[in-house]
């Protein structure tokens, strides 16, 4: 099976970002060791694993707010220009790397208007329309024009996060979910390449967590942005990842397609907590429930 | 809560008989607290003995103050208090709105025409105390506030030492007219200039810390500037300071010197004054002021001044936008400090005299407490927490009526840190955020709505 995807894989190859032999230590604690993978192009890979297992560990070295023990992590842009993204700083990874991010624990401008959040993520390049603030000072034109296309961008991503009613409204007033929505919107302003999401459908119900999948398929699709998920509702997991590595305490244990992934007995075993050898009983027992529902697959 | 249920005169009547109970018992309370501490006195007398003196008066004055003061809270303020709130729920009426959205461009207008009101209400030489002592005393604090506003207000970082700031656009002017006699003019942008780039030494190697610790580091520098001003006495004549600080003049069309052939006065063949001087200066700060103030509008709408404020909110978030928090903080601080570069150079300029004296912790305090009274970030706000408090300070010397109650001996000018200290708790308790705690936003889609001071933060670094 694993030959399987990986065939399907090398088909395709044009991977956006390649993680190898990464390692993250805490003192005493691995955090991550040794962990490699690949995140193709335009696909969502999705990143699951129980709690505590490093996912956002991993983010964090992606996005520069850890430095990782060791590893590689190289970033191939559509044009084929390359970073390594384990030597620069947290805000060049997104300025220049092109990878956004969101946080587990949304950080939003809560003082700050949803409008204002969205221009704020527009920070590089409206600095370089306003020449480094000197000419837009002067009020030169060209500094208009791009803060009046800023604003459009800004439009853009609030219909479609569905937030466009409460663009004047400060964003530590919108419901959690909707302030999920924005973190997304925010970090797509950016103009990223790759998009980094801990954990969008945390917290969500039901309806936000359909909205949210429709959300991330057509930021995959209209924007052409490679999508890295973490994720533990499985229903957008499975719903939407056209990839899904698994991560328990720091290690990759599987790697593959959803399906794959979900009839992966160390997957399995990982995430109902059970010793190695009781695995097999497991996955009779999946069978067997899974038959009896009439085989989902 | 119960007179609610009671028709209002019985109410009234209830009222005032209750207020007159917690009268009585706040005054019995205030004459068993203040009797050993009020009413009796040890001094030594020169033969060095104690001598116990008895301030039955003053205890009396204190006794009554609570037991009056008690009995207006409880009757009329309370009352007059709950009142308002309940107005206050009511929709706000138009007139009041039409004065709240014209409030700057009326203050400017009035501020425009505050020196020649003051001539015609007290004469060339009575407006000198209030063009000088008011005005620009009021004006400077406006402006330090605002450039320190810039600062603390949008980017969230606490800063101490900004009389530091101060120091080097006073004393850049000072010495560098003296030293190589050059005028206001190209000093006051060259004062500007050096302040800023202090502000980056400075803020290079302490910028990577945050909060309590950037605090401590910058009020340090404030400190280590003061004393190096003190001690390199070759340039600076230490303690002594840096005396016969040329004037400035109009452009250098005309001078303010009394010698001079273009002086001010003669060439309009006006009677010789100091006061046209210090109505030039009133200008002159006002002028500063509003420069600080229109940056400091047009910056909040520039990526730049957005940065600062996403900075106060949420510095990860800014760095997972691609901001460099940095250099971001390195322009806050660099424009905060050329703001209090120029009023420096003012200050030099008003004064004609600067020692280390005037640029001592105390003034950044001041300075800091008026941006925090004032609501941070908010530009009207600042102006009028700085009226209230350093035009109230400088009322303080105007009472002399006071002496009549507390005796010849009382300078109500000693008690003004004490007065100063209350009127902030008072303020904080009544409006924890400021006069102004609500921010504008600097970009609307729809409508433009204020944003609560509940939602923004004050930022940890
Ligand atoms: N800054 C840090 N310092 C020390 N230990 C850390 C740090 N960050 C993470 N860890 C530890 O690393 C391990 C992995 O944490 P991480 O947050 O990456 O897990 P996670 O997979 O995201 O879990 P969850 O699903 O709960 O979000 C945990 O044991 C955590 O305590
Ligand atoms: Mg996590």
């Amino acid at each position: 099976m694993v030959s399987e995807t990986m065939t399907t894989n090398t088909m395709t190859a044009d991977p956006i970002l390649k993680v190898e032999h990464l390692s993250m230590r805490f003192g005493g604690l691995m955090a991550i060791n040794d962990f490699s993978f690949e995140a193709q192009r335009g696909e969502i890979t999705a990143l699951i694993g129980p709690n505590g297992a490093g996912k956002t560990t991993v983010f964090n070295c992606v996005t520069g707010f850890y430095k990782p023990t060791m590893g590689m992590i190289t970033m191939r842009q559509k044009g084929g220009k390359e970073f390594l993204l384990e030597r620069l700083n947290d805000f060049e990874i997104t300025r220049d790397a092109k990878v956004a991010r969101t946080f587990q624990n949304i950080r939003l401008f809560s003082g700050l208007t949803v409008l204002e959040n969205l221009l704020v993520a527009q920070h590089n390049t409206l600095m370089k329309a306003s020449g480094y603030t000197v000419l837009g000072l002067l009020g030169l034109p060209g500094y208009k024009k791009a803060a009046a296309e800023s604003i459009e961008v800004a439009r853009h991503w609030l219909e479609k996060a569905d937030l466009i009613a409460r663009a004047d409204d400060p964003a530590g007033d919108l419901p959690y979910g909707a302030q999920r929505r924005l973190e997304i919107a925010r970090a797509m302003c950016t103009g990223p390449e790759v998009l980094c999401l801990d954990e969008p459908a945390a917290g969500l119900n039901p309806r936000e967590s359909l909205a949210l999948n429709e959300l991330l398929r057509s930021i995959r699709k209209d924007s052409g942005t490679s999508i890295l998920l973490i994720e533990h509702d499985m229903s957008v997991v499975m719903e939407i990842s056209d990839h899904v590595v698994v991560l328990e305490y720091g290690q990759k244990i599987s790697d593959g397609t959803p399906d794959h992934v979900k009839n992966d007995p160390k997957v399995i075993a990982a995430y109902l907590g059970v010793e190695d050898d009781e695995v097999e009983e497991v996955i009779e027992e999946i069978e067997e429930i899974e038959g009896t529902a009439g085989g989902s697959h | 809560m119960s007179n609610i249920s009671h028709s209002p005169e019985s109410a009234g009547g209830n009222l005032t008989a209750r207020a007159l109970r917690e009268g009585i018992f706040a005054g019995i309370v205030a004459l068993g607290l203040f009797v050993l501490f009020v009413g009796l006195e040890t001094t030594q007398n020169i033969r060095n003995e104690l001598v116990l003196n008895q301030r039955w008066g003053l205890l009396a004055i204190f006794v009554a103050v609570a037991a009056v003061g008690r009995f207006l809270t409880v009757a009329y303020i309370r009352p007059w208090m709950d009142a308002r709130k309940a107005a206050a729920k009511a929709p706000a009426e138009a007139d009041e709105s039409f004065f709240k959205r014209n409030f700057s461009k009326i203050a400017i207008v009035a501020l425009l025409i505050y020196p020649p009101l003051m001539v015609m209400l007290f004469g060339v030489q009575g407006s000198l105390k209030w063009v000088d002592n008011f005005g620009i005393q009021i004006l400077i604090y406006v402006m330090l506030a605002w450039g320190l506003n810039i600062v603390v207000g949008l980017a969230g970082l606490l800063d101490l030492g900004y009389v530091a700031f101060y120091a080097v656009g006073a004393y850049s002017y000072a010495l560098l007219s003296q030293y190589f006699g050059l005028s206001f003019w190209i000093l006051l942008p060259l004062a500007g200039i050096l302040a800023a780039f202090w502000g980056m030494i400075l803020g290079f190697p302490v910028l990577r810390l945050k909060g309590d610790y950037l605090a401590i580091v910058t009020l340090a520098f404030g400190e280590i500037i003061r004393l190096v001003l003190i001690n390199w006495t070759e340039v600076t004549r230490g303690t002594f300071g840096v005396s016969g600080i040329p004037k400035a003049s109009v452009f250098g069309i005309w001078s303010f010197d009394v010698s001079a052939p273009n002086n001010f006065a003669k060439a309009f063949s006006l009677p010789m004054s100091s006061a046209y001087y210090k109505i030039f200066l009133f200008y002159l700060i006002l002028a500063l002021a509003l420069l600080t103030a229109y940056v400091t509008i047009r910056l909040r709408r520039m990526p730049i001044g957005r940065a600062w404020e996403a900075l106060r909110e949420d510095e990860i978030a800014c760095r997972s936008l691609g901001i460099n928090t940095v250099t971001t903080k390195l322009t806050a601080f660099s424009i905060g400090a050329m703001f209090g570069g120029f009023a420096g150079s003012f200050f030099a300029v008003r004064q004609g005299f600067v020692s280390p004296e005037s640029f001592v912790f105390l003034e950044s305090a001041i300075i800091l407490a008026i941006v925090v009274l004032g609501g941070m970030g908010s530009l009207v706000g600042i102006a009028v927490a700085a009226v209230v408090m350093v035009g109230g300070t400088e009322l303080l010397r105007e009472m002399t009526f006071l002496k009549a109650i507390f005796g010849p001996d009382f300078t109500p000018e000693l008690y003004r840190m004490l007065i100063f200290g209350l009127a902030m708790v008072i303020v904080m308790v009544w409006k924890p955020r400021g006069f102004v705690g609500s921010r504008e936003p600097t970009a609307f889609l729809k409508e433009r709505k204020a944003v609560s001071g509940s939602f923004t933060k004050e930022g940890h670094g």
